[in-house]
């Protein structure tokens, strides 16, 4: 019944959220909610409009409706206002925005951060809103004055006019709160840009994180608050039968032991004695459905479902006359794991449910979501539900589900009380969404000179998107398990892609980049395997079979939807030079190259890896390409670079989560290994291309490149073509 | 069970159990969230501080062992250490979560060796882990503290 609850407020939020997935056109909300200041009780600030605020004592706030979670939005998205609305960006301050049909992601269709999308979805939207906002504050200093807004001028927060007029933001703002919102908002050319693309900018969060002060979920506190441990069924679909709890509840300081949906809460009034008398409970697990699972079974029952002929995504020609034309047809399979997302800061949320009103504090990408699911969780109505968004600890798509949430605000109402609930490392292990397993076949048909003439593809893995948002899932195609292929880059006349959805009874969820991971990783490896097979240079084989102007995919809404062709061969001609492609290498050392194009950017790697005897395998370097159009933190989308290449290599090299009786086997850093710095590529040449095109995401589309690039560079260096991830010794000795 | 101890300067006593992590000493009973909380083995770093001078992980740091010595967070490194600056101005943190365990691990190095090389970082560095990326830029930070006076 609870479930049913939760799903009903899913598909609520989904009519309110309008269409998810569909790279709709941006727009410009209006505000909702009263526009007039109010001076006085209404925090001393007036709006113009729903991302600004500006404050009568003329300090003016730009409100970030992303999580901060490292991708850097609570600067990049001030960046995009303040460039319009000429303040000063070292002088703003930063607030998170409260959930708000005005904060839509308009590429996701709900307030989320995900997808690479924050920038991508605030480019035009929060200029305008700087832009539109500075109109106004013009039009009421002009008004004052007797004079016409174009006779005035308005930089670093203040308004001159003529005679030597001046008058602040702040001494305005109340009227121009008021002032009718401009229809015609005239952008700056990129020449002017002062802030957008400028290398100089620094992160506006970094004092915070660097003295320690950045408050993140974890840290929360409200008064009378106490603090949950939990124990949850180890199980996948576990669920608790009995418990005895006799001698946890002895333990100085608990003050409730609490059923709830998922488990058993100690609450006490400090974290640590919570924790103790946690490991003092007694729990009889139901293991339910899963309660035997094992990979055996998971990898027989994906072998089976991928006999199904599944759906097709993609299909021009016909593949059976390209596959009889050809002189010869080559086929691999990739198998890749389940991987955790592992984000450093532990799910934790503070909750505090009351009878007619609950308080929610906590790292979430999905704030929009949690009011509906919290109401479903307690009894209460969403609009009794109020979300505030702290820093995150990392996200990496974990934060899209909001079950931590409902789980503290379920401890809470049972217990009475506020509550700050915390899962260990192991906790957090255990219960992830993980990335999908799943089995990726290909069969290419090619010519004498190895030239694609049919090419064959066949994903079979489990569906995200068919739990989170079933309504975007239709005949059987689920529209974020085909992106990284969907977007073929390559010239074949004969081609046919389906899916197999195939669920295998492990809970997976959008982990950074989501099936670009599955479909262009394996798709990357198998080009290189026809460009050995076909003897050609590895890039040299790619530029010969780009394709310069299909457009003909419709699934991956989150792609650049335009023919990509010329900017794929610039980067990889880039890399090609950068990299010092096609030097000699010695014995034991590769390199590869792979290429993607997602979230609208385009990225080449080169990878040159050593691999010792014992298939031990150490990055020595990676040079990255990356067309991403017009940046807006240069230096941050350095590091957004740099963080895709961290968080792809430890996927790759040692990223695997494995289930034994219905039972996640990792549990901490010990043997999940994450990367650590003297593992990290000691070289990263990271190359941009220079451009005014409107901005790609960069959050995500580095990960997969990387991993396919070491692959195919391990490849190279030993002659051993692995097909099956992670590339650890023993994956690597039996390909 | 009443603890002295000195932390960040000052003479601090706490009432806790003395099997209480260090940890969660500062973070809950005196209320200091600089340090965090990452994997409660001391696998991760992300809990480390200076326990008289030295670089410890206080999730595995019990109160009653800490009586009578001298700790220092995050928050007593006092904003302007060498390391703080550096890392400001090669703007190392990403979400930041790990690093006031990092810089603190950091502090602790430079305290020891005045100029560490690739490989006295990788070995002094590889129990502080960061999911974000950010071991580029931790390097170079490192070595730019090194320079500053």
């Amino acid at each position: 019944m609870e479930n049913m609850i939760k799903n009903e407020a899913r598909r609520d939020f989904l009519k309110v959220g309008g269409t998810v997935v569909g790279g709709l056109t941006l727009g410009f909300y209006l505000p909702s909610g009263p526009r007039v200041a109010r001076a006085d009780g209404g925090g001393g600030y007036a709006s113009p409009n729903a991302w600004i605020r500006v404050g009568l004592d003329n300090v003016v706030t730009i409100m970030v409706a992303r999580s901060e979670m490292g991708q850097d939005v609570y600067t990049s998205l001030p960046i995009l206002v303040a460039e319009e609305l000429e303040v000063d960006i070292n002088r703003i301050k930063v607030a998170f925005a409260p959930p708000a049909e005005v904060y839509i992601n308009a590429l996701l269709g709900g307030q989320i951060t995900g997808g690479s999308t924050s920038v991508r979805d605030g480019w035009e939207k929060l200029r305008i809103a700087g832009a539109s906002a500075r109109m106004m504050l013009v039009a009421a200093a002009a008004d004052n004055w007797g004079v016409s807004p174009g006779q005035c001028k308005a930089q670093d927060g203040a308004i001159t006019g003529p005679g030597g007029r001046r008058t602040t933001y702040g001494q305005v703002a109340a009227k121009a709160a008021t002032m009718e919102v401009p229809r015609d908002v005239p952008l700056k050319p990129a020449s002017q840009f002062k802030y957008i693309g400028n290398v100089k900018i620094k992160r506006l969060d970094t004092e915070a994180k660097v003295k320690g002060t950045a408050q993140f979920g974890i840290d929360t506190r409200v008064p009378g608050m106490m603090y949950a441990a939990v124990a949850m069924p180890p199980m996948i679909g576990g669920r608790v039968k009995s418990y005895d709890d006799s001698r946890a509840k002895n333990v100085p300081g608990v003050k409730a032991v609490v059923q709830y949906s998922r488990g058993v809460a100690v609450v006490a009034d400090s974290y640590w004695q919570a924790k103790k008398a946690k490991d003092l409970l007694h729990v009889e697990w139901d293991g339910g459905p899963n309660a035997d699972l094992d990979m055996r079974k998971i990898w027989g029952g994906l072998e089976e479902a991928a006999k199904q002929p599944g759906a097709v995504f993609r299909e021009h020609g016909n593949i059976d006359t390209g596959m009889a034309q050809a002189s010869r047809t080559i086929e691999s399979e990739y198998r890749l794991p389940f991987l955790s997302h592992s984000p450093m800061e532990p799910q934790n949320s503070v909750a505090d449910v009351r009878a007619d009103k609950a308080t929610i504090i906590t790292p979430t990408q999905f704030q929009q979501l949690i009011p509906h699911v919290v109401a479903g969780a307690t009894g209460l109505k969403p609009e009794q539900v109020e979300v505030h968004t702290t820093f995150l600890g990392g996200g990496f798509g974990r934060r899209v589900e909001v079950d931590y949430a409902i789980d503290a605000a379920e401890i809470s109402k049972a217990a009475g009380m506020p509550v700050k609930m915390i899962w260990s490392r192991e906790d957090d292990m255990m219960h992830d969404s993980y990335r999908p397993a799943g089995i990726f076949k290909f069969s290419a048909g090619v010519d004498n000179s190895g030239k694609l003439v049919a090419f064959r593809f066949h994903s079979t893995s489990p569906s995200i998107s068919a739990r989170l948002f079933p309504s975007i899932v239709a005949d059987g195609i689920d529209p974020f398990a085909v992106e990284g292929i969907d977007n073929f880059p390559y010239v074949s006349p004969n081609l046919k892609f389906t899916y197999q959805m195939h669920d295998t009874g492990v809970q997976v969820g959008y982990w950074r980049a989501v099936s670009h991971n599955l479909n262009a990783v394996a798709l990357e490896g198998f080009i290189d395997e026809l460009a050995v097979a076909a003897n050609k240079d590895p890039i040299q084989y790619r530029l010969d079979m780009l394709d310069f102007s299909s457009t003909k995919h419709q699934w991956s809404g989150l792609s650049a939807g335009v023919p990509v062709g010329a900017r794929m061969k610039r980067v990889l001609e880039e890399v090609r030079t950068k990299s010092g492609w096609g030097k000699r290498m010695p014995a034991g050392k590769g390199m590869g190259v792979a290429v993607m194009e997602g979230y609208n950017t385009v990225i080449a790697m080169v990878a040159e890896v050593t691999v010792s005897p014992n298939f031990d395998v150490v990055v020595d370097k990676v040079t990255a390409v990356v067309d991403a159009g017009q940046l807006v933190h240069p230096d941050q989308a350095l590091a957004q670079m740099q963080s895709n290449i961290n968080y792809g290599q430890a996927a790759c090299l040692w990223g695997e989560i494995t289930i034994r009786n219905g039972t996640v086997q990792q549990t901490n850093f010990d043997n999940y290994p994450v990367g650590r710095i003297n593992e990290a590529p000691k070289v990263q040449d990271i190359h941009f291309i220079k451009s005014d095109a409107t901005p790609g995401g960069l959050g995500e589309p580095g990960t997969p490149v990387v991993q396919v690039a070491i692959g195919n560079a391990i490849a190279a260096a030993s002659g051993k073509r692995v097909r099956t991830l992670p590339f650890t010794p023993e994956n690597i000795r039996a390909a | 069970m009443k603890i002295s101890f000195q932390l960040n300067g000052k003479q601090t006593s706490v009432e806790v159990p003395p099997d209480t992590p260090l940890l969660w000493v500062v973070r809950d009973t005196l209320g200091m969230t600089g340090t965090k909380f990452g994997c409660g083995k001391a696998l991760c770093g992300a809990c480390t501080v200076h326990l008289n001078g030295m670089a410890i992980r206080s999730c595995q740091t019990q109160i009653g062992s800490v009586s009578g010595q001298r700790v220092t967070t995050i928050e007593g490194l006092g904003g302007n250490h060498r390391v703080q600056r550096a890392w400001m101005a090669l703007d190392v943190p990403q979400c930041g979560y790990c690093q006031p365990g990092q810089m603190m691990q950091a502090a602790a190095l430079l305290a020891n060796n005045k100029n560490p090389s690739d490989d006295d970082i990788d070995a002094w560095m590889s129990g502080n882990i960061c999911r974000c990326g950010t071991y580029p830029r931790i390097r170079a930070a490192i070595k730019a503290a090194a320079k500053m006076a």
